[in-house]
């Protein structure tokens, strides 16, 4: 099995995100509140890294 | 002067019994701690996600941890262990890759490392739900 590193990322943001939300939120609107949440700042934050390392990289 | 008796709080009938067996439960078996608390879509949505990272991370021929020869590789093993059942099944099928030789490797590495570490946490959660700190 080998996915590409943003599909890799994908899945593990899905994941996390979706046991963080369960866990650190009491009512299904707000787990899933903050999962979708989690789960945008994961994502978002790899892309924005991914931009200054490979700018750092030029 | 009037006293009246102490009648017995609702909340401390739910305390009841062994209130460590969905935590032990959940770190064994991914979810069950959730089952056992008949929260079933929590339980199931925490079980596919930890069992898929698990499984996703040895696809990826990420390595079990199996002896600690320094204190990253005693991180290793303490985020495996989290995974419960699940790390002494694949210690003892042999699953997992060899130490580390490509980059998707080193993440099925991780993957599973954060999965052993998610499952102690909803392990928690429902010790919480157990013992009625969380809703």
């Amino acid at each position: 099995m080998h996915p590409s590193h943003f599909a890799a990322v994908l899945l593990f943001a899905l994941f996390a995100s979706t046991v963080f939300g369960i866990t650190m939120r009491d009512t299904p609107p707000k787990m899933f509140r903050y999962g979708a949440y989690c789960f945008v700042l994961f994502v978002g934050s790899v892309i924005v890294f991914s931009w200054v390392m490979f700018l750092i990289a030029r | 002067m009037a006293t009246t008796p102490n009648k017995p709080a609702t909340g401390k009938q739910k305390q009841q019994g062994f209130v460590y067996l969905p935590l032990i439960a959940g770190w064994l078996i991914p979810g069950a701690g959730h089952f056992l608390l008949r929260k079933w879509i929590r339980g199931t949505l925490i079980a596919v996600s930890i069992i898929a990272m698990f499984a996703i991370g040895l696809g990826m021929q990420g390595k079990l941890y199996t002896s600690a020869q320094d204190i990253l590789d005693m991180l290793g093993v303490a985020g495996d262990l989290g995974n419960g059942l699940l790390y002494f099944l694949g210690r003892a099928a042999g699953w997992g890759g060899q130490p580390v030789q490509t980059t998707v490797a080193d993440y099925g590495k991780i993957f599973i490392v954060v999965a052993g570490l998610l499952n102690i946490i909803a392990a928690v959660d429902a010790h919480n739900l157990r013992t009625g700190r969380k809703s």
